[in-house]
C-alpha cells in the first residue's frame, strides 16, 4: 500500500473514533431524554435527528459547508475569534460526521433505554439508588448491547462515508482525504489494483465489527436465559 | 410507632382520598376490588407516585408535606412489586447486596444468613434471577426489601403474579416471616384468604377511600361490612394448642372463650395458631345436643342479626371475647326466636387451620 493510501486509512479511523466517541457522550443524554420525555413535540426532534437517514449524503454535506465556512453562522464566528472557518478542516469532518451518524448511535440507544422500562428504575429506588446511583447501576449494564451496537454502528458508518466528507472536507490528501474517497480516486485514476488494496481492507474491517456486534449480542442474550 | 396519612389523588375516572392514622404494627393489609387504590396508595407512599395533595408521616419521619417531598430513594421503605423485579445483570447475592450497601453509613445493618435461611434461598446465592422459579425470585425480593430494615415493608400483591402451589409455598414463608421479623409490613392483596392467614389488621378500601380500619378478627365479623356476608363469611378465632388426643389424633386448641377440637395439627403444645370457621358451618339450636357427631359445641349469646337475602340471615355470636358468625335460614331464626340477646347453642361443624 502506498504512503498516501496509508495516510487516508489513518485518518479515517480517527475520525470514525472520534466521531464515536463524541456520538456516545452527547448521544447518551440525548438518547436518554428521548427514551423517557413525555414532551408532546419530541416526535419533531425524533425526526429532526432521524434525517441523516433519507438525506442525500451530499445535501446534508452542502449545508454544513455554508455553516462551516467562512460566511456561514459558525465559520464566521470562528473566523471572527480569530481561528479558521471550518471549511476543508480535519474539525469540520468531524462536525459533519457526527451529524451524518447520529441517528446510528442516538436510535438503538433510544430502544435500548426504553426496552429497560420503568420497573427496574423504580425498583432501584425503593433500594436507595439515587438517580445518578440508578443510571450507572442499572441502566447501564442492561442497555449494554445497545451500547455495542450503537458505538459499532456508529464507527462503521462513519468509516464509509463520503458525500458529505467530499463536500465539508474537501479531498486534501495527508488531512481530509479518507478511505472511500481515496478508492474513488484510484478507480477515477483506472488504478484497480491500489483500489482493490484498501476496499478489501474495508470490506474485512466492516465484517468483523458487524461479527463483534452480533457475536456479542448474542452471548449476552443467552447469559440472560 | 404509626402512619399519619392525608392523600389526594385525582385522575380522569380515578380518585383517591384518604386520611388516616394508623399504628405500625405487624402485618396491615390493605384490601379492596381491583382499581380501589390499594396500588397508589402504596406508590404513594414509597414516592414513586406525587399525590396532587399529600401528608405522610411515618414514624418520626416527615416524607411529605405541602412543600417538601422526600424522594424514594430517601424514604426507609422496602417495596416488593407484583413481580419479583430482581436486576437480570446480578446474581441473587448481587441482588440481596444492592440496597444494602447503599444504606446510609451508621444505618444498622442486618445480617444476611438468618434472613436468607428464614426464606430458604441459601442455596440460590449464587444463582442468575433468570434461573429462579416465580416463587424463588419472590422470595429473593422479600430478602432483599427486608435487609434494608426498613421502618415499613410494602408489599404490592407480591403473590398474583404465582400459580397456586407456588402461592400456598410462599404465603407459608410470610406467615413465618410475620412471625419472626419485628418489621412492620403493609400488604396489598384482593385475595380474602391472604388477609384471613397473614393480617393483624385490615385496611377495607373501597372507590378510592378507606371504608374501615381495625383488627382483622373484628372487621370479618363486622355485619355492616361486606366481609361478613356471602357464602364465605367466616370468624377469625386466635388460639393456642393446648393438648393432643393420640387416640383419635385430635388436637385442642383454647381461645378466649372456649376451646375446639379439630384433626391432629402437627404442632409441638403451646403453638399459637389461628382458626377459620365458616358461618355456613355454623347452626344453631336452643338447648345443647347431646347425641350428636359435632364436637364443638358453645353456649353463645346473640349479638347482632343482618339479613343476607330473602331466606338467610347472618347471625353474630359472642362467646366470651371470641366472635362467630353463623347463617342460617329466616324462617329457623324466627322459629327459634333468635334475636338480639337471646342465649343460644352454636354448633361448630368444621375448623380449618389458617397459619
Amino acid at each position: 500500500m502506498q504512503a498516501p493510501d496509508i495516510d487516508a486509512l489513518l485518518i479515517t479511523l480517527r475520525l470514525a473514533l472520534l466521531t464515536t466517541l463524541i456520538l456516545l457522550l452527547i448521544g447518551t443524554p440525548f438518547a436518554w431524554w428521548l427514551a423517557r420525555s413525555r414532551w408532546r413535540f419530541r416526535f419533531l426532534v425524533e425526526a429532526l435527528v432521524a434525517m441523516p437517514l433519507v438525506l442525500p449524503p451530499t445535501v446534508l454535506g452542502f449545508y454544513l459547508l455554508i455553516l462551516l465556512g467562512p460566511h456561514g453562522p459558525i465559520g464566521g464566528l470562528m473566523e471572527a475569534l480569530g481561528g479558521h472557518s471550518l471549511a476543508f478542516t480535519f474539525s469540520g469532518l468531524v462536525i459533519g460526521s457526527v451529524v451524518y451518524s447520529m441517528p446510528f448511535v442516538v436510535q438503538p440507544l433510544q430502544s435500548a433505554f426504553q426496552a429497560i422500562g420503568e420497573r427496574p428504575l423504580e425498583v432501584a429506588a425503593t433500594l436507595r439508588a439515587s438517580p445518578l446511583d440508578r443510571f450507572f447501576s442499572v441502566v447501564l449494564p442492561l442497555a449494554r448491547p445497545g451500547f455495542l451496537t450503537a458505538a459499532v454502528l456508529g464507527f462503521a458508518h462513519t468509516l464509509g462515508e463520503f458525500g458529505v466528507v467530499l463536500m465539508v472536507g474537501g479531498n486534501i490528501p495527508g488531512s481530509t482525504q479518507v478511505v472511500s474517497i481515496a478508492i474513488y480516486n484510484h478507480v477515477e485514476a483506472l488504478e484497480y489494483a491500489q483500489a482493490h488494496q484498501v476496499a478489501v481492507l474495508l470490506l474485512a474491517l466492516s465484517f468483523v465489527l458487524l461479527l463483534l456486534v452480533y457475536g456479542l449480542n448474542r452471548r449476552a442474550a443467552l447469559l440472560r436465559s | 410507632m404509626s402512619i399519619e396519612l392525608r392523600l389526594r389523588v385525582e385522575r380522569t375516572g380515578f380518585n383517591l382520598d384518604v386520611d388516616l392514622q394508623v399504628p405500625t404494627r405487624g402485618v396491615t393489609a390493605v384490601f379492596g376490588p381491583s382499581g380501589c387504590g390499594k396500588t397508589t396508595l402504596l406508590r404513594a407512599l414509597a414516592g414513586l407516585e406525587r399525590p396532587q395533595a399529600g401528608f405522610i408521616r411515618v414514624n418520626e419521619a416527615l416524607w411529605q408535606d405541602a412543600d417538601r417531598f422526600v424522594p424514594p430513594h430517601r424514604r426507609a421503605v422496602g417495596y416488593v412489586f407484583q413481580e419479583a423485579s430482581l436486576f437480570p445483570h446480578l446474581s441473587v447475592r448481587g441482588n440481596l447486596d444492592y440496597g444494602r450497601r447503599r444504606l446510609p453509613r451508621g444505618a444498622p445493618r442486618s445480617p444476611i444468613d438468618p434472613l436468607v435461611r428464614l426464606l430458604g434461598i441459601e442455596q440460590l446465592l449464587d444463582r442468575a434471577p433468570a434461573q429462579l422459579s416465580g416463587g424463588e425470585a419472590q422470595r429473593v425480593a422479600i430478602a432483599r426489601a427486608l435487609l434494608l430494615r426498613p421502618q415499613l415493608l410494602l408489599l404490592d400483591e407480591p403473590l398474583s403474579a404465582l400459580d397456586e402451589p407456588r402461592k400456598q409455598e410462599l404465603l407459608h414463608y410470610l406467615a413465618s416471616l410475620q412471625r419472626e421479623t419485628d418489621i412492620p409490613m403493609l400488604y396489598v392483596t384482593h385475595s380474602r384468604d391472604e388477609v384471613a392467614r397473614l393480617s393483624d389488621h385490615l385496611m377495607l378500601m373501597e372507590a378510592g377511600r378507606v371504608v374501615a380500619y381495625g383488627p382483622t378478627g373484628e372487621l370479618f365479623a363486622r355485619l355492616d361490612l361486606p366481609l361478613a356476608h356471602g357464602g364465605r363469611a367466616e370468624a377469625i378465632v386466635e388460639g393456642v394448642i393446648v393438648a393432643h388426643d393420640r387416640e383419635y389424633s385430635l388436637s385442642r386448641v383454647d381461645f378466649p372463650g372456649g376451646n375446639f377440637v379439630l384433626a391432629r395439627q402437627d404442632l409441638p403444645l403451646g403453638s399459637r395458631v389461628r382458626l377459620q370457621v365458616l358461618a355456613k358451618d355454623v347452626s344453631l339450636t336452643l338447648q345443647r345436643q347431646g347425641e350428636t357427631s359435632i364436637l364443638n359445641i358453645f353456649e353463645a349469646r346473640v349479638e347482632a342479626l343482618a339479613e343476607e337475602n330473602a331466606s338467610q340471615v347472618m347471625v353474630r355470636l359472642r362467646l366470651g371475647d371470641t366472635v362467630l358468625l353463623s347463617r342460617i335460614t329466616r324462617k329457623s331464626a324466627a322459629s327459634l326466636g333468635i334475636v338480639p340477646g337471646a342465649t343460644v347453642f352454636a354448633q361448630v361443624k368444621g375448623v380449618a387451620l389458617l397459619s
